[in-house]
């Protein structure tokens, strides 16, 4: 008796065989019913924008929607260049190198997501204790290139994906 | 269920109970035996039945009239205030009935602290009235953000933002919560849809609560284990039933203050501002009844660190039972208990007080000292109190006080010698 037992029988096969098969047509049913929830094809398509440059004076700076989201474009001057550069690798929460965030030869825009990466408001320009950027909402300061200086941001402000079309247009995504 | 089997009176009565013995589950709630002393702290739960309900049945007629859309949400509020009949009633109604149904809750959250409601052999009814404050937590939230006003986008970035934290995963799981690349329209549909669910499954949840409190009986104020029935009870019907009535008809007149006097005081102005995200509000506030939460996730100085200390806060509450060492529930009769109960509680506010200001200076050290006690309460204050303190005498019976029945050696005493 208890050597057939331990023989795998074919009830113990149908049994393991249903559970899979069940377990597989309740994956495939359950996994449409999440995805839903992910950004549609309506979404999707909002995905890049273009904006227009040429009237940004050198030092001010516009902000635009891009995928519900505000994008920071900033014309910077010289200085603020400068200031950015100086800034020591040691001193940063999260060390990136200003040219790692702009695109070479065009050193003086900055374009990067509105966006805090603490909890997602949208941080002050020109303010803070490092002449960047400032979230009212939980107290993180950005610098003139948008990296986290001194808050609970955890990371610098992201460069989204963008372009020059021409000298006087950007297209963002 | 019943200690004696319930038959009803007439013919057809008997011949329904016999095929579904709803009306036998109507005696039962009749009779139920009650211990004799609860106190007006043990009327909360009927509040918040009201409360529920009220809820419940102003929201669907709300529903009636909202547009869950982005670009017509905020007018179709404004339009229910001024436009439709009794509009503005109903929207106060629901809208103050939110902080209503939370004011009743934490009072009987701490009600149960105080009296150790939470010990065994209550333990189940604890943890399913922690998952309904949980819920309660996730509707208040959503319908926070569905007149989609100022607070409402921000509030609800900055809460989405929560679950960006967890690593590697967290960005992915922001915008599946969103449907969108931020909170957009598909966030404010999927919220109308699940704020209209969650009321329901608190609904099934309300009624494994009672099921639960139902099996043990009521704890009481001297905390005691009581026979039932006994002359220490007295049946639901009439005695209970009127004592909640009248605690619920004070608590109406309360919230009726609220709803005709000052119904926008315990809301934000910013939320009569439509949605704009392209501008955070200078001061991004939750509602009154989540400050001491988002004090505590401001404290840490660190995005993940503050996000799991918040949680938590909250689900700490879940192992309480098991973290309580003493044998004696009512606080009553434990002395030293007692003084840290208060302190919780002024701790609590204090959380709460420091949530509504700007997190900088004095809150944020105020904050820092709340969030350390209100951990240090639960995990070291709890355990260890249970095993030094030195209980009060208990009574055997709640007839029997224990001055007058001097002869009788107390239930703490016999506690003690076991140990």
């Amino acid at each position: 008796m208890s050597k057939e037992e331990k023989k795998v029988n074919r009830r113990d096969f149908l049994f393991t065989a249903s559970y899979t098969v069940g377990a597989v047509g309740v994956g495939a049913v359950i996994w449409p019913m999440i995805d839903q929830m992910n950004p549609d094809k309506a979404q999707q398509a909002l995905a890049t924008t273009e904006v227009d440059i040429s009237n940004i004076e050198p030092g001010k700076s516009i902000t635009v929607l891009w995928r519900g989201k505000p994008v920071f474009l900033k014309r910077r001057t010289q200085e603020e260049i400068a200031e950015a550069r100086n800034v020591k690798m040691d001193d940063l929460p999260d060390p990136q190198k200003d040219e790692d965030r702009v695109k070479e030869g065009k050193e003086e825009w900055l374009v990067m997501l509105g966006v805090c990466t603490h909890l997602g408001c949208v941080p002050l320009k020109d303010k803070g204790d490092f002449n960047g950027w400032f979230c009212p909402c939980h107290g993180s300061h950005y610098d003139v290139s948008g990296r986290i200086r001194k808050g609970p941001a955890p990371t610098n402000m992201e460069i989204p994906k963008f372009e020059f079309v021409n000298n006087n247009t950007i297209k963002i995504g | 269920m019943s200690e004696h089997e319930y038959v009803p009176k007439s013919k057809a009565g008997k011949w329904f109970n016999d095929r579904l013995p709803l009306l036998t589950l109507g005696a039962h709630l009749t009779d139920y035996p009650t211990p004799k002393n609860l106190n007006y702290w043990w009327t909360f739960g009927g509040i918040l039945t009201f409360c529920l309900l009220t809820q419940i049945v102003t929201g669907i007629v709300l529903a009636m009239h909202y547009v869950a859309h982005a670009d017509l949400a905020f007018a179709s509020v404004e339009h229910i205030m001024r436009d439709v009949n009794y509009g503005w009633l109903i929207r106060y109604i629901h809208s103050n009935g939110a902080s209503m149904f939370f004011l009743a809750v934490y009072i009987h959250i701490f009600r149960s602290l105080f009296y150790g409601s939470y010990k065994s052999p209550r333990e189940v009814i604890w943890i399913i009235g922690l998952l309904i404050y949980l819920l309660m937590m996730a509707a208040a939230f959503m319908g926070y953000v569905l007149p989609w006003g100022q607070m409402s986008f921000w509030g609800a970035t900055v809460i989405t933002n929560l679950f960006s934290a967890i690593p590697l995963v967290g960005d992915s799981i922001t915008t599946w919560l969103w449907g969108a690349y931020s909170v957009d329209n598909p966030t404010l549909n999927r919220f109308f849809s699940l704020h209209y669910l969650i009321p329901f499954l608190i609904l099934g949840l309300v009624v494994l609560h009672i099921w639960a409190l139902h099996v043990p009986g009521n704890n009481n104020p001297v905390g005691i284990d009581i026979k039932k029935p006994s002359k220490d009870t007295v049946p639901f019907h009439p005695y209970i039933t009127i004592k909640d009535a009248f605690a619920l008809l004070v608590f109406m007149i309360i919230f009726a203050g609220f709803v005709f006097f000052t119904p926008n005081v315990l809301g934000h102005s910013d939320n009569y501002i439509p949605a704009n995200p392209l501008v955070t509000p200078a001061h991004i506030v939750p509602e009154w009844y989540l400050l001491p939460f988002y004090a505590i996730l401001r404290s840490v100085p660190d995005k993940l660190g503050g996000v799991i200390l918040m949680f938590s806060a909250i689900f700490i509450l879940f192992v309480l039972p098991w973290l309580d060492t003493s044998k004696v529930r009512s606080a009553v009769f434990r002395p030293l208990y007692r003084q840290f109960f208060w302190i919780l509680v002024i701790d609590v506010l204090m959380l709460g007080y420091v949530g509504a200001m700007p997190a900088e200076g004095i809150y944020l050290v105020l904050a820092r000292v709340g969030t350390i006690y209100y951990f240090l309460h639960f995990i070291v204050v709890m355990p260890v109190v249970g095993y030094l303190e030195k209980t009060d005498p208990i009574p055997m019976s709640i007839s029997e006080p224990v001055l007058s029945g001097g002869a009788e050696p107390s239930i703490a005493r016999k506690m003690d010698e076991k140990v």
